[in-house]
């Protein structure tokens, strides 16, 4: 099923297996989101717990903290990514650290969902790649997950987590066709993973990114050069175990992301992959990200986001050295 | 200064503490006349009580025991009136200067010195009975407003207020301040609470001062009459008046509990000493202006009324020892305060597992494991 249905399915299971699960977003009710990712459940559900918000983000997740007090697990949509910052205090300042200022006695099992990323041709706010912001916030987790079966499966997980939450959802994907296992979750939420194997290059990246690492790989192999592809899934916590054991294997890797290179999570993965496999590596760690720019006019998002021949770009440099 | 309106005010109790309620306050005598001697008694016992510890706080910080501490003089009547209003059910949001409304609730006025003394940020488990449903303070400004709000959507969801039973029925109240009334999270707050129809107050103390900015800087017109923007009512009150600050809180929470939606109060008070000990007011507010509200100070005015209603010397006495304890306890136990474990701050940013935290805890521990080797 696409990814969008798969999140779906994801949020019906969640809300059918706990009564205090709420969604709570603009336009998610009748219209089911402008994504329609919650379409349906509305009716399924009823309006106390498909709810559809006044038009305020910092209101929409500061409400959401005051009902994980009394209880509930909401879980925000906010409508594009660019459109989190109004929310930014009430997330970075509240939400993310509530648990710690109680030293524990209060959780905080608040999930924000966010579509987020490029590829489809918008306006301004509406294709940014905020990950770092929050990656940075301690208090906070983040994943993204790239398929509909982590799509279906981490968003349960992230509705059952004791913590924040903030869900990046890959809006270029969310029409993606995948099988979905609804009997078994297949990994962890916060663990990265191999999905496709390689000896030359270890590339890496998160959230729609994932569907380029492959393109490039299938295209390298084409060329006589074997990559190995990671999603990394969870951008906090991140797992850097496969990371790690896959370039002591290739002495090589790649980062790619949408969102501009300086301080972002690609840049922090390429410094720990440094300080921690610095003898297994051949070639310096290589990041290939978004432009230090705004997100341009879309008639340029085609130059501004990786694809793969810039992946493949980067991946010929590594392998020159 | 925004002059009181004085036509739409509330008081009950004039500044000598004669019995001279405004117009504004006829339909809340009832409320008043209800009350007891013991609940009058009380009333200012709090106020003394609280004024007292707030004294010694000022006086800790002052000796270096104390990073920071922002008094509550001055407002105590406003804040007791409030919390003697509510019901055991109910739930408190406070900002940071509440400390009448904690301690009056039950907290340990300690857990208040430990956030002030760099112990922890939040001081106490709201979640815990003895806390009386106080939330911990909130220190940027109106952030608290829309946790309420949420915390009230959700006693809506769970069918916990509305039901016309007001033994059972729960009430949120939240406290915030004329500097904080142009955040826009209040806004919000204040939009959500109406959608939702919260059972909820929204309780302003409007102390004419956001440090050094005077309320006119906030508003032109009056904060109260905000609310009808929103839909909701709203009351003035003189907030120097315990008794009109109890009876209007009073009728405000059971207009709330009830299902009549969220309800809006402005009390208009003063705040008598520095915004914290690190402010000067001498800089931008007169000694005249001072003066005038210690001569509308809540305490004195409900001791003149309690003394015209014949309490004995030996309860203002006995009122006052209970404070000098207080103090004195409060005092000996901030002495006796410890320091912190390291590896604390590790232990509550996330309920579950991090990775990243525990490698750093990890090598923390690690590094100040070679420091004590080196040492030895």
């Amino acid at each position: 099923m696409p990814l969008a249905k798969a999140l779906n399915a994801g949020l019906r299971a969640a809300m059918t297996a706990d009564d205090h699960v709420l969604l709570i977003g603009e336009d998610i009710g009748k219209l089911g989101g402008v994504f329609r990712v919650t379409e349906g459940l509305q009716a399924e559900f009823g309006e106390r717990r498909v709810i559809d918000s006044p038009l305020a983000e910092s209101g929409l997740v500061g409400t959401a903290i005051g009902l994980a007090m009394a209880g509930f697990r909401p879980v925000v949509e906010i409508q594009f990514d660019g459109f989190v910052f109004p929310a930014f205090d009430q997330i970075t300042s509240q939400l993310a650290k509530i648990t710690n200022r109680h030293e524990g006695a209060m959780q905080m099992p608040v999930v924000i969902r966010i579509p987020y990323g490029g590829h489809i041709g918008a306006i301004e706010h509406h294709q940014e790649s905020p990950e770092a912001y929050f990656a940075h916030t301690p208090g906070l987790r983040v994943v993204s997950p790239s398929t509909p079966n982590d799509a279906y499966w981490m968003i349960q997980d992230a509705i059952t987590s004791p913590d924040p939450v903030i869900f990046l959802e890959p809006k270029a994907k969310y029409w993606m066709k995948g099988e979905v296992d609804t009997s078994e979750r297949a990994l962890a939420l916060h663990a990265s993973r191999i999905v496709r194997r390689g000896t030359d290059v270890t590339v890496v990246g998160h959230g729609a990114m994932v569907t380029t690492l492959l393109q490039a790989a299938a295209l390298a192999e084409s060329e006589g050069t074997s990559c190995e592809v990671i999603d990394v899934r969870s951008l906090s916590p991140i797992d850097y175990g496969p990371i790690l054991d896959s370039v002591r294997r290739t002495g090589r890797m790649v980062y790619a992301q949408e969102a501009p290179g300086n301080v972002s999570v690609g840049s922090e993965i390429a410094a720990t992959v440094m300080e921690r496999a610095f003898f297994a590596l051949e070639s310096p760690v290589i990041r290939v990200s978004g432009f230090d720019v705004p997100f341009p006019p879309a008639k340029l998002e085609g130059v501004y986001l990786p694809d793969a021949d810039r992946i493949l770009e980067a991946v010929d440099r590594a392998l020159a050295y | 200064m925004t002059p009181p309106d004085e036509s739409a005010l509330v008081r009950v109790l004039a500044a000598d503490g004669t019995f001279a309620p405004t117009p504004e306050a006829e339909r809340y005598l009832p409320i008043i006349d209800a009350l007891s001697d013991a609940e009058l008694e009380t009333f200012y016992r709090d106020m003394v009580v609280v004024r007292a510890f707030d004294r010694q706080a000022t006086n800790l910080q002052r000796q270096g025991q104390l990073a920071l501490w922002p008094p509550s003089l001055g407002q105590e009547a406003a804040q007791v009136g409030s919390v003697r209003a509510a019901r055991a059910q109910d739930h408190f949001f406070p900002s940071y200067r509440e400390h009448v409304v904690a301690m009056t609730r039950g907290v340990d006025p300690l857990d208040i010195i430990r956030v002030m003394r760099g112990l922890t940020h939040g001081g106490w488990d709201p979640t815990d009975p003895r806390n009386g449903n106080v939330h911990i303070y909130t220190l940027v400004l109106g952030s608290q407003t829309l946790h309420a709000t949420g915390f009230g959507m959700g006693l809506v969801f769970d069918g916990r207020c509305g039901t016309g039973d007001p033994e059972r029925d729960e009430a949120v109240i939240v406290y915030y301040g004329d500097g904080a009334s142009s955040q826009g999270d209040v806004h919000e707050a204040m939009v959500f609470a109406n959608t939702y129809r919260t059972p909820q107050v929204f309780f302003l103390q409007n102390n004419q001062w956001a440090i050094s900015v005077p309320v006119a800087t906030q508003t032109r017109g009056p904060l109260h009459a905000r609310a009808a923007g929103y839909g909701m009512p709203s009351t003035l009150v003189d907030g120097n008046d315990v008794l009109a600050s109890y009876a209007v809180s009073k009728l405000a929470f059971d207009e709330a509990r009830s299902g009549s939606g969220p309800q809006a109060i402005e009390a208009t008070t003063y705040r008598l000493g520095a915004h914290t000990t690190s402010d000067d007011p001498t800089k931008y507010r007169t000694s005249d202006e001072e003066q005038s509200w210690v001569a509308r100070d809540p305490i004195a005015r409900m001791r003149a009324f309690l003394e015209g209603r014949g309490a004995s010397a030996s309860f203002f006495s006995e009122v006052d020892a209970v404070a000098q304890a207080t103090a004195d306890d409060v005092r000996v136990r901030t002495n006796e305060l410890g320091g912190l474990d390291a590896a604390s701050m590790f232990a509550h940013v996330y309920s579950a597992d991090h990775r990243l935290l525990q490698e750093q805890e990890r090598w923390l521990a690690d590094y100040e494991a070679t420091l004590e080797g080196g040492v030895a």
